[in-house]
């Protein structure tokens, strides 16, 4: 019971838009794919939602080939980034629309209609028409219709992109909870590492038109299994460094690191390390942090939290550390690496096994 | 480079303005130093594309007065102004070169080729744009554009401030640290005063020096970041710049001390309120609640209804008589299991009377 | 990219091909074969192969008819499409005015072709028309019966009145989707009104003004009914268009071999030039 997707690709004209692709959605869940803008998301979404056919491959629903089955003839619901209702609709028209279509019992219609408005807090709003709506309330209403449908696929391509930022921290908070209780498979597109995060369930990170790992979340997040699914997965961006390993120490550069947790178990050799910039902090977290000394470029306070950007050796590194730390940029800055935190890869990017 | 005094500044988009609800800007006045980074921060709709509008000249106020270094620029143009203006979407010419888009505000001042030529590369190069000189500008990528728009305004010699209408609406979270790097370094450069507009708090925070924080056409708190974070002016700001936001729970005062559903509760100004009524709630960030030691029982007694992973640190959801307490909690410290007993940090819990904070003569520190 | 493949789809475009092929191909097809026999009566036909073509190709009153029809389509371009614009720049924004410009300027629109000519041929009438009048009384000899120029005049303004509209209309549209940021830059840049019309808004009307130039360039070449009313393609044959002198070859003399080859030239030569204009002024936009 779940939507998969079996080595699907697509091309347009000469471009491969997806490359063979294989993913398993289980039932109940919820799906964050993560991806920087034209990894492929979009157009991903539309092949699981039927209004694009994969240049080949299969997609499952259910246990039944759905290939090519175009979305009408499927139980599918989608909300975009841009608010989309119907302008000379009410509220109650809009989120009754799908139902109207399908020919239900006004009795039922209504039933639904004021359960969805009461979940998403519209019940007052139901006779205004969306051009009266604030941004946040239009959003619920796209929503609102996409759930009376009672959906099996529930595709929702960005849509709090386009909400202020309160906002969206607020429909963000109350997103699961709108389909906890409900027999569906929810899909949800960002491009923010931090949302993904947010949501929990599973992630499938993105990258020029693959998926480069599935999983869950927060485990992804902690142990991807390479450097380009660690970049996607991290805001600010990850700071790697090639480096060597020789007896106990690391060596980056000039800068002799510890070992560290993470690495114990592994050979001498050449690596690359990623490190999350809140693993990189003004002061020492743990004993097996470690002082590297760079240049100050950019000072960031955002009145809790301190960003700073320094170059070691040739590269641009950030910390990120709670609370308010003044740094002068073009100065020299001592920071402190977590090394148990570091994450060990192969000069090929793959995840070194067995470190940790 | 100018110092911008706003002196009473009222703007209605309505003929007969009559209900407070008819002005879009409610009488601010506000003066920003010569050479500063400014952010005017806000919900859609609470008049900071208003103000932005006044200031650039591109909307006469209904009343009060802007001052440009002391001179009245009220009734002057855009052009007269002398202001810069980077727009939510790129506006760039599509048929020009990128050299020409950046040329042209030069050329339209008739400034001579040779000094055209030698700032368009400056500027070029001090945003990454030398290799792109000859490119057709319809072709560059969305960040690529929002440069060139940034660039026309810094090949002028003579701009007296730059504004930012929501600059990285359209840029990828990882392009937008990289350009909201780029826009601060400049700005240490070259000091030009900079007018940054934004719904959004890490933008305004991390950009500016000092943040105008804007609701419903009026100013809650101009401050610093670090001000705005420690000691909110009003819960509007407290909820607002924060995320989560602060928590703000209903007190009561007796004797100089707040209590929270019969609690004790330390905070730094209620020996403040001077016991005149209104509604009084006690604000306190997630930042500075934690969680006592196991065993403890000081503090506030809460149930634990859920907790998300944000990476660096977790949000937990607590609950205590119906009232929802946040709390942040470091990656890798445990989470008490079903209950708990939670601390407010007394230096940083806040009184509010009627949403603002009660200030005056007996308040610690 | 987002279509769905659904090989039943071709029915919905059935009705559309039958409309096509009743209204467009059949007829098309009769002229085909008249264009390659030779008539005696009413139903006798033999083959004559390609000599009607040739006869037409040969003909100079064919060639006369054709340059005085690119003579007539190149004056209108040059004088609808610059002050269609230059009305559609002076047009309000906003406010209550752009209601009445509209209505005003969709009038002439609405107005049927021939009662356009009869129209017109009553304004320029030589005794009693206004514009006659008009002209007399500013000092010229005006006489479009008589004058191949004042006819050709008569003609042109006709036109221009008639269709200036719908330049107006299409590049009306065009500058109200410009969104005001691009103003406000170039503001803000120091342009010029003729920088801000040169760099923004003349990019932008591109497309629009493409379709401005092809629609009046068809239009214009297989003008008809307005001309045959105001002045019959005279004086003698000075506003004999191409469509005027088909219709003569066809019904006046009812030569339907020569009509029929010349009617596929014609239909060739708006072809040809409507695809030339087309790829031409795409091809530069992507450039």
């Amino acid at each position: 019971m779940s939507l998969e997707l079996k080595r699907i690709t697509k091309r347009v004209g000469a471009e491969t838009t997806i490359h063979e692709t294989s993913l398993v959605l289980e039932e109940r869940s919820f799906n964050t794919l993560l991806g920087p803008t034209l990894a492929g998301k979009t157009t991903l979404m539309q092949l699981m939602a039927g209004l694009d056919r994969p240049t080949s491959g299969e997609i499952w629903f259910r246990g039944e080939n759905v290939t090519g089955v175009p979305v009408q003839k499927r139980n599918v619901a989608m909300v975009y980034q841009q608010f989309i209702n119907y302008p000379n609709f009410t509220v109650y028209e809009n989120i009754a629309s799908p139902l109207r279509v399908a020919r239900m019992a006004a009795a039922e219609i209504d039933r639904r209609v004021m359960h969805a408005a009461e979940l998403l807090r519209l019940t007052p709003m139901l006779k205004r028409r969306p051009a009266e709506l604030s941004g946040g309330q239009q959003q619920r209403t796209a929503i609102a219709r996409a759930l009376v449908k009672d959906a099996d696929l529930v595709l929702l391509d960005e849509p709090l992109a386009n909400l202020d930022y309160k906002l969206r921290e607020e429909l963000r908070d109350e997103l699961p909870r709108f389909f906890a209780d409900r027999n569906c498979i929810v899909v949800y597109a960002t491009t923010e590492p931090g949302e993904a995060l947010l949501f929990g369930g599973n992630t499938a990170t993105l990258h020029a038109g693959g998926i480069t790992q599935f999983g869950e979340t927060a485990a992804l997040y902690r142990r991807p299994a390479d450097l380009v699914t660690a970049r996607v997965f991290s805001d600010p961006p990850i700071n790697t460094a090639q480096v060597v390993k020789r007896g106990g120490e690391i060596r980056l550069g000039d800068f002799r690191l510890p070992v560290g947790q993470a690495a114990a178990g592994l050979p001498d050799g050449s690596y690359v390390i990623g490190i999350r910039p809140h693993h990189v902090t003004p002061s020492p977290v743990t004993a097996n942090a470690a002082p590297i000394d760079g240049t100050v470029v950019i000072a960031e306070l955002s009145g809790s939290e301190s960003a700073v950007h320094f170059d070691i050796d040739g590269q641009t590194w950030v910390s990120q550390s709670p609370g308010i730390h003044p740094f002068e940029v073009g100065s020299v800055a001592r920071l402190y690496v977590d090394m148990d935190h570091a994450m060990f890869f192969d000069l090929d990017h793959r995840r070194v096994e067995g470190a940790e | 480079m100018a110092q911008i005094q706003l002196r009473e500044l009222r703007h209605s988009y309505v003929d007969q303005p009559a209900a407070d609800s008819d002005w879009a800007l409610k009488r601010l006045t506000i003066d920003w130093a010569d050479g500063g980074a400014y952010a005017l921060l806000g919900p859609s709709g609470c008049g900071k594309t208003t103000l932005l509008n006044v200031i650039s000249g591109l909307l006469r106020p209904t009343g009060g007065q802007i001052l440009f270094d002391g001179r009245d620029v009220t009734d002057a143009s855009p052009e007269q102004r002398n202001i810069a203006q980077v727009f939510q979407f790129p506006v760039i010419y599509d048929t020009m070169t990128v050299y020409d888009n950046l040329a042209f505000p030069l050329r339209n001042r008739g400034v001579d080729a040779r000094e055209v030529d030698r700032r368009v590369r400056e500027v070029a190069e001090m945003l990454e744009l030398d290799d792109m000189l000859r490119h057709r500008a319809a072709g560059l990528t969305a960040d690529g554009k929002q440069k060139i728009s940034l660039g026309r305004g810094l090949a002028r010699s003579d701009v007296n401030v730059i504004m930012f209408d929501e600059p990285l609406t359209v840029i990828d979270p990882h392009l937008k640290w990289v350009l909201r790097s780029k826009l601060k370094e400049l700005h240490q450069r070259i000091r030009v005063t900079m007018i940054y507009v934004t719904h959004d708090q890490t933008e305004a925070l991390t950009f500016a020096d000092q943040v105008v924080v804007m609701n419903d056409g009026e100013i809650v708190q101009t401050g610093t970041p670090v001000e705005l974070f420690e000691r909110p002016n009003h819960t509007f700001v407290g909820h607002f710049i924060g995320s989560p936001g602060m928590n703000v729970l209903p007190c009561e005062i007796a004797g100089g001390r707040a209590t929270f559903a019969g609690l004790p509760v330390d905070s730094v100004n209620a020996g403040a309120y001077r016991g005149d009524g209104g509604r009084l709630e006690l604000g306190v960030r997630p930042e500075f609640v934690s969680f006592a030691p196991a065993g403890a029982d000081d503090g506030i007694p809460v149930r634990i209804v859920k907790a998300l992973d944000a990476g660096r640190h977790r949000i937990v959801e607590t609950e205590h008589a119906d009232h929802k307490i946040k709390l942040l909690v470091p990656e890798g410290e445990a989470i008490p299991g079903d209950t708990a007993h939670v601390r407010l940090a007394p230096e940083r819990t806040w009184v509010y009377r009627d949403g603002w904070l009660v200030t005056g003569k007996g308040a610690a520190r | 990219m987002n279509k769905t493949v659904n090989q039943r789809a071709w029915w919905f475009v059935l009705p559309v091909v039958l409309l096509v092929a009743f209204n467009a191909v059949i007829p098309l097809m009769t002229v085909v074969n008249y264009s390659v026999q030779e008539s005696f009566g009413s139903n006798m036909f033999f083959w004559s192969g390609v000599r009607w073509f040739e006869e037409v190709l040969r003909s100079e009153r064919f060639h006369a008819s054709l340059l005085r029809q690119l003579a007539f389509t190149a004056a209108i371009l040059a004088i609808e499409v610059p002050l269609g614009l230059a009305i559609a720049l002076a047009m309000p924004r906003r406010g209550p005015w752009v209601s009445v410009c509209l209505v005003l300027m969709a009038l002439p629109l609405l107005i049927p072709w021939n009662v356009v000519g009869a129209m017109w041929n009553i304004m320029a009438l030589p005794t009693i028309g206004l514009l006659s009048e008009t002209l007399h009384a500013l000092g010229f000899d005006y006489n479009y019966t008589r004058e191949p120029g004042a006819a050709w005049f008569t003609v042109i303004l006709m036109d221009v009145w008639h269709w200036t509209s719908l330049v107006v209309l299409l590049c009306y549209a065009g500058l109200v989707s410009i969104p005001d940021a691009y103003y406000q830059a170039a503001k803000i840049d120091g342009a010029r009104p003729w920088a801000v019309f040169r760099y923004i808004q003349l990019p932008k009307l591109r497309y629009v003004l493409t379709i401005a130039i092809l629609l009046r360039f068809m239009d214009s070449f297989m003008i008809y009914t307005e001309v045959v009313v105001l002045t019959g393609g005279g004086p003698g044959t000075a506003t004999t268009f191409l469509s005027i002198d088909l219709v003569k070859t066809a019904l006046g003399q009812f030569d339907l071999g020569p009509a029929a080859a010349m009617s596929l030239v014609y239909f060739l030569i708006i072809l040809l030039m409507s695809w030339l204009f087309y790829t031409l002024m795409m091809r530069n936009q992507s450039r």
